[in-house]
């Protein structure tokens, strides 16, 4: 019997879900005829269900009488149809949203385990949404529902009535093996297979594999193509950047084996053999995330993922599954660490993009960003991970491919940092089932998007489960301190198929796939290999620990499945029942892929000239430049996360007198009775790379560390992650300027001492559609680099803020300011092209963080602010208005190496290295004594008046001249909601 | 009097155990965490502890509502637990999740003989929030909150808005003195000082007896002075305000 059973609003209560479509709606347009009444509801299946039991389980598990009503009917029954509003829309037209089959529903699975708690027989839950329109036609119905009451890509419509009297748990499956005819494929046949596969391989890739089975005799199997298209993947193998490139820019040519190794694992390797003992690097670019020491007892580890191209297609459940794949990698690093905090780094097209014309296949923008955002939140809060740093940025050319950055930062004891797998040890999956879900994750990945893409790729997106993976974070912590098993990875990009097939590289592995728990029946052998179902871990455990492993996990309700068994032979064996579905060897997945060749090219575009024109006053640019999206206050997106949860928040991301000024970096104590702190910031200027790369990446790097020192972060002891986000590397510009990059990552870290300790880079973030006229366009992302920061502090006490303390004060500039307006936020508002993008001197820049460390450590510095988007300007008025703290400014005494600079340049430079720092008078001798040769000098001061006035000189007239209020009011407005 | 023991009970989506054990652990109490699960196989080990906290998170996902499904388990499997425990005069604690629970479960005595008449909801808001809230404590009535007068705390929750089934639920718990937390302006606060939209501005509320409390802030987050949004700007504490919670816990049975 199918019930269902409808939860509405209590008549007199809003109705919270009708107006957020009505909000949507009006935003395309859609007019204030439109009325809306929604329910949300629970199909529930059970032999023997009766009216009184599905009463009950409304009454005291669904819903709350205190707030909501319920109608709860056998399906298709009149009075569920009926319109809840009663208001003559008798004739609303009624539509149920439906999850697709296959897609992850966490609420019904705890309302199934919570309902047959009551002692009812339940064969299955669903949920549902309702929504009854009435005031629209056809068209904007058709409308309403395709954009703003499901989404294609995880859900389904039905109008009217329900179509079915009982749910659908999947059919039986019949083992048929499938093999795929490749001897007799000519180029273009190898091509095709491989694009309308999903294999997205190169086709030199593909003849490689052709001649291997030639040479075998024998037609590949599915599953051996599959696996080996997702262990060659760009995604699993970073073949581009890893492979060997020829670049050449205006310095020269030069010849890369393995660029990566080259550059940023070099840079590295060099600290770690000139620190020699004293090397506090402890794992880099080998394991799941990068690990460091941190103390005595502890190490940290730090990864940094994306996840763009499902979050393109669902922002919910991509961004939701993106913050669940870097926690399990975390998780999966080493012996397993402990997470404590999550950093989540956005980039979108800008919120006011009309709507009415957007490309096919592409979501309105907004729609995105809250999507993204709300599925960061509902994971990372539920994981009780805090979510502490992070940053939004906007640029039109994100539009049909949005950046989604997520970070974790793990704590790990020191013993625990390494792991290896045993012949003999058994393979067990721990957690979630497998299902339908997330297939072709990472070779969808590879692929450029398009319009089609959604239709394509609909498997590739999926939606977490939280829950399930704080519980396995939960057993396996606990299992991880008994010793019981060797090793652990994490099933993300290529599920089974590439957490085993790292795990057993060495060894060799054999799978019984019919094994493997599935949610439903239907799941072919293959579908199980490669399924990238979320909450999924792979540890490798010696027989004789199985009984006890698979006890702890069953008494916290966390299944644990022997799967396979670590064979010393070199080979991967897949099994299902007694039929050998695969038979590869190791060698030819880890060491088979033929080299990526590929050519580079970089010409710096020569420097135009960029000329302000001069004005009196630039109040007005101070204000729009606040007001511009980039710089914009994010605190409606920031208080959403709990970023205090685990009790060790010591500078949380909004400071000040009313806990809304913009923190440099946040703080957390992860040790709850140390005091020593881990500091977590951020760096990223795509709007540099647009006039050179090496520029942006410095800048970039300059930025991150910028942030952690200016907190108190030592910056002896930071270390970073690239994140490299870029277009198609096939075009050899686009590759060249991410080469450039590269090579600016690697020369300042080594002069900064900074290492990279992992990092990991999304290609081909391109999306192309056909517009109405036939003609193919193609939008590339700016080529974006996110770099992330892990700083330390011995004592968070000593951790500063940067919100202005006191009136009386003095504002000291430390770092030389130049002409660099190039990519410039005052460009921005202003509409200016040309100039140069901020260089960074990185031996200065490397003597200033530590003067200025020394300086916050003496405790000389009452608040501290890197000057970043907007220059001077913006961080004097952001420290002024988050402190409630007013501050003159006087530009004529400010470091610019003596050059003659005009007042927009000392305003608005860009310049790199630079921080404002608010200093008491009787400290102001020992400050300028620590700062010593480090150009800085004092240019104001602070008052108590809430304005914020900057003048060329003591006499000169206010070039800025404004209320803190007004200031404050620019920047919140813009992305208040 | 040796240190009183405390039963820090944590289900799948608990995520505040660690912290708050410390918390107790600061105070003076010796704390354990426990998983819900063996409660449930053995009941019988409630009976040692004095004080039992259910501490927060999203038990169970907060799927369906929050804490509905912990505190159905409570309804359906622990009551007779829950009552030997609270007549044996122990103390019980619930924060955020863990006060979703109690109020859901009935052990705050909000149910009448139609059943439940408060409730945790969604905030006003629609919206999880992450903020500090001005608080004022009656002391008078309730364990937890001896010699307390106000507090400054955080809260981070979804679904704390408090709800009644009518003003004359509202009137009675108040007449029994059971509405012990409630939000408050700060100095320089005017209007948003409620969060979530709660009736009677309510944070928190305790059973009849006192032992029973139940609140959405977290003192668990504010044990340490570097734990204050704005300590950076205010003169060197001693310790964080949240900790007298804990301590008064601790000190009933010293």
């Amino acid at each position: 019997m199918l019930w269902e059973i409808d939860i509405h609003p209590r008549q007199d209560l809003p109705d919270h879900e009708a107006r957020r479509v009505l909000a949507d709606a009006a935003e395309i347009g859609i007019l204030d005829s439109l009325t809306v009444s929604s329910a949300r509801g629970f199909l529930v299946e059970g032999p023997t269900l009766e009216a009184s039991q599905a009463d009950q389980l409304a009454a005291e598990l669904l819903a709350d009488g205190m707030v909501e009503r319920t109608v709860a009917a056998p399906i298709g029954d009149q009075s569920l149809l009926a319109s809840p509003a009663g208001d003559g829309s008798q004739d609303a037209t009624l539509i149920h949203v439906l999850l697709k089959p296959g897609v992850m529903d966490p609420v019904a699975q705890s309302a199934e385990t919570a309902a047959r708690d009551f002692g009812l027989s339940i064969d299955a839950i669903r949920t549902i949404r309702k929504y009854w329109i009435s005031g629209v036609d056809e068209k904007q119905l058709q409308t309403l529902g395709s954009r703003i009451l499901a989404n294609d890509a995880i859900e389904q419509l039905v109008v009217g009535p329900l179509p079915f009297d009982r749910l659908q748990l999947g059919s039986k499956y019949d083992f048929e093996l499938k093999t795929v005819q490749l001897a007799d494929l000519d180029k273009q046949g190898l091509a095709k297979l491989s694009r309308e596969g999903q294999l997205y391989l190169q086709l030199a890739e593909m003849e490689t594999i052709q001649s291997y089975y030639t040479d075998l005799g024998r037609d590949p199997t599915d599953i051996e193509l599959e696996t080996i298209a997702q262990t060659w993947s760009e995604h699993c193998s970073h073949k581009t950047l890893a492979g060997r490139i020829a670049y050449r820019d205006e310095n020269g040519e030069r010849k890369f084996e393995n660029m990566l190794k080259e550059t940023i694992f070099d840079a590295t390797q060099q600290l770690r053999a000139r620190w020699g003992d004293n090397d506090w690097c402890v794992s880099v670019f080998r394991d799941n995330a990068g690990i460091v020491r941190f103390d005595d007892q502890y190490n940290i580890a730090f990864k940094v993922e994306t996840h763009n191209h499902p979050s393109a297609l669902e922002p919910y459940g991509g961004a939701n599954t993106g913050i669940g794949g870097v926690i399990r990698d975390t998780i999966g690093t080493g012996m397993g660490a402990k997470p404590i905090c999550n950093t989540d780094v956005f980039c979108f097209a800008p919120p006011d993009t009309p709507t009415d014309n957007l490309p096919p296949g592409v979501l309105n923008p907004k729609q995105v960003m809250r999507g993204v955002v709300s599925g960061v939140r509902d994971y990372g809060n539920r994981m009780g991970i805090p979510t502490v740093n992070g940053a939004v940025y906007f640029d039109q050319r994100y539009l049909g491919n949005p950046l989604v950055y997520c970070g974790n930062v793990g704590l790990i004891p020191q013993e625990m940092s390494f792991k290896e797998p045993l012949p003999g040890d058994l393979i067990v999956s721990v957690g979630g089932r497998t299902g339908r879900d997330g297939i072709h994750g990472a070779t969808f990945s590879s692929a450029e998007l398009t319009s089609e893409s959604e239709s394509l790729s609909g498997g590739a997106v999926q939606i977490g489960n939280a829950i399930e993976e704080k519980k396995v974070l939960d057993v396996l912590l606990d299992i991880r301190d008994r010793g019981l098993y060797t090793a652990i990875t994490d099933c993300g990009a290529g599920g089974f198929s590439s957490a085993v097939g790292e795990m057993g590289e060495e060894i060799g592995a054999e799978v019984w796939l019919d094994r493997a728990p599935v949610k439903y029946e239907g799941l072919s052998y293959t579908e199980i290999w490669i399924s990238e179902a979320q909450e999924r871990m792979v540890i490798s455990v010696p027989e004789q620990s199985w009984e006890e492993v698979h006890r702890l996990c069953a008494a916290e309700g966390v299944e644990a499945t022997v799967i396979g068994k670590f064979e010393p032979t070199g080979r991967l064996v897949l099994k299902y029942g007694d039929n050998v579905v695969a038979d590869l060897t190791m060698d030819l997945l880890h060491n088979g892929r033929p080299p990526v060749v590929r050519e580079a090219n970089y010409q710096p575009a020569p420097i135009k000239p960029l000329l302000p024109s001069s004005k009196a006053n630039y109040t007005d640019d101070l204000e729009k430049i606040l007001g511009s999206y980039n710089v914009a206050s994010k605190q409606s997106i920031i208080r959403q996360y709990d970023h205090e949860v685990q009790g060790g928040s010591a500078i949380k991301p909004l400071v000040g007198v009313a806990m809304d000024g913009p923190g440099d970096a946040a703080v957390v104590r992860p040790v709850l009775d140390s005091r020593r702190g881990v500091v977590i910031s951020c760096g990223m200027n795509p709007r540099y790379g647009d006039l050179d790369t090496y520029h942006m990446a410095a800048s970039a790097i300059d930025e991150a560390m910028r942030n952690c020192v200016a907190v108190g972060g030592d910056p002896s002891r930071v270390a970073i992650l690239d994140n490299f986000c870029w277009g198609d590397c096939e075009k050899s510009e686009t590759l060249g300027s991410l080469v450039r990059a590269a090579i600016a990552c690697h020369d300042l870290s080594l002069v900064l001492e900074t290492p990279f300790i992992s990092g990991k880079d999304s290609l081909n973030n391109e999306f192309s559609y056909v517009d109405a006229e036939g003609t193919k366009h193609t939008i590339a992302i700016p080529s974006t680099l996110l770099i992330s920061a892990m700083g330390q502090v011995d004592d968070v006490a000593k951790c500063i803020t940067m919100d202005l303390k006191a009136a009386g004060n003095l504002l000291f500039l430390v770092g030389e300011t130049k002409d660099e307006l190039g990519g410039s936020h005052f460009a921005l508002v202003n509409g200016l092209t040309g100039g140069a993008a901020p260089a960074v001197d990185p031996l200065m820049a490397k003597q200033t963080f530590a003067s200025l460390h020394g300086a916050i450590q003496l405790g000389l510095v009452r608040s501290c602010h890197d000057l970043s988007e907007g220059g001077l300007a913006v961080a004097a008025a952001e420290m002024a208005f988050a402190g409630g703290i007013g501050a003159e400014i006087e530009l004529d005494s400010m470091p610019t190496g003596d050059k003659p600079l005009s007042a927009a340049v000392r305003l608005f430079s860009e310049s790199n290295t630079r921080f404002l720092c608010e200093v008491s008078p009787e400290h102001a001798a020992a400050f300028e004594r620590q700062l010593g040769d480090i150009p800085h000098d004092c240019i104001g001061r602070t008052e108590v008046a809430p304005r914020l006035t900057i003048t060329e000189s003591k006499e000169g007239k206010p070039l800025i001249e404004a209320n803190l209020d007004a200031l404050k009011a620019a920047w919140q407005q813009p992305l208040a909601n | 009097m040796p240190q009183p023991r405390i039963l820090i009970l944590r289900a799948p989506g608990t995520n505040c155990d660690a912290e708050t054990a410390f918390a107790f652990q600061t105070a003076g109490g010796a704390p354990d965490v426990l998983h819900l699960n063996r409660l449930l196989e053995s009941p019988q080990l409630a009976a040692d502890y004095q004080v039992l906290c259910i501490p927060g998170g999203f038990s169970y996902g907060d799927d369906v509502a929050a804490g509905r499904i912990f505190a159905n388990q409570i309804r359906h499997h622990l009551a007779q637990v829950m009552q030997d425990f609270r007549e044996a005069g122990k103390l019980v604690l619930g924060i955020c999740n863990g006060f979703q629970v109690l109020v859901k479960s009935g052990l705050l005595d909000t149910d009448d003989q139609t059943g439940p008449a408060a409730s945790l909801a969604w905030n006003d808001s629609h919206q999880f929030l992450d903020r500090w809230v001005h608080l004022r404590a009656d002391s008078s009535k309730c364990v937890f909150l001896a010699d307390t007068e106000r507090l400054f705390l955080p809260i981070a929750h979804a679904e704390g808005k408090f709800v009644v089934r009518d003003q004359q639920t509202l009137d009675q718990l108040d007449q029994a003195g059971q509405l012990v937390l409630r939000y408050t302006p700060g100095e320089d606060e005017a209007t948003d000082f409620n969060p979530n939209g709660s009736a009677g501005h309510v944070a928190g509320m305790c059973d009849k007896s006192g032992r029973v409390f139940g609140l959405m802030p977290h003192p668990e987050r504010f044990i340490d002075p570097t734990h204050h949004p704005q300590w950076t700007r205010l003169p060197a504490q001693a310790e964080g305000q949240g900790l007298a919670i804990f301590r008064n816990a601790v000190r009933y049975f010293s």
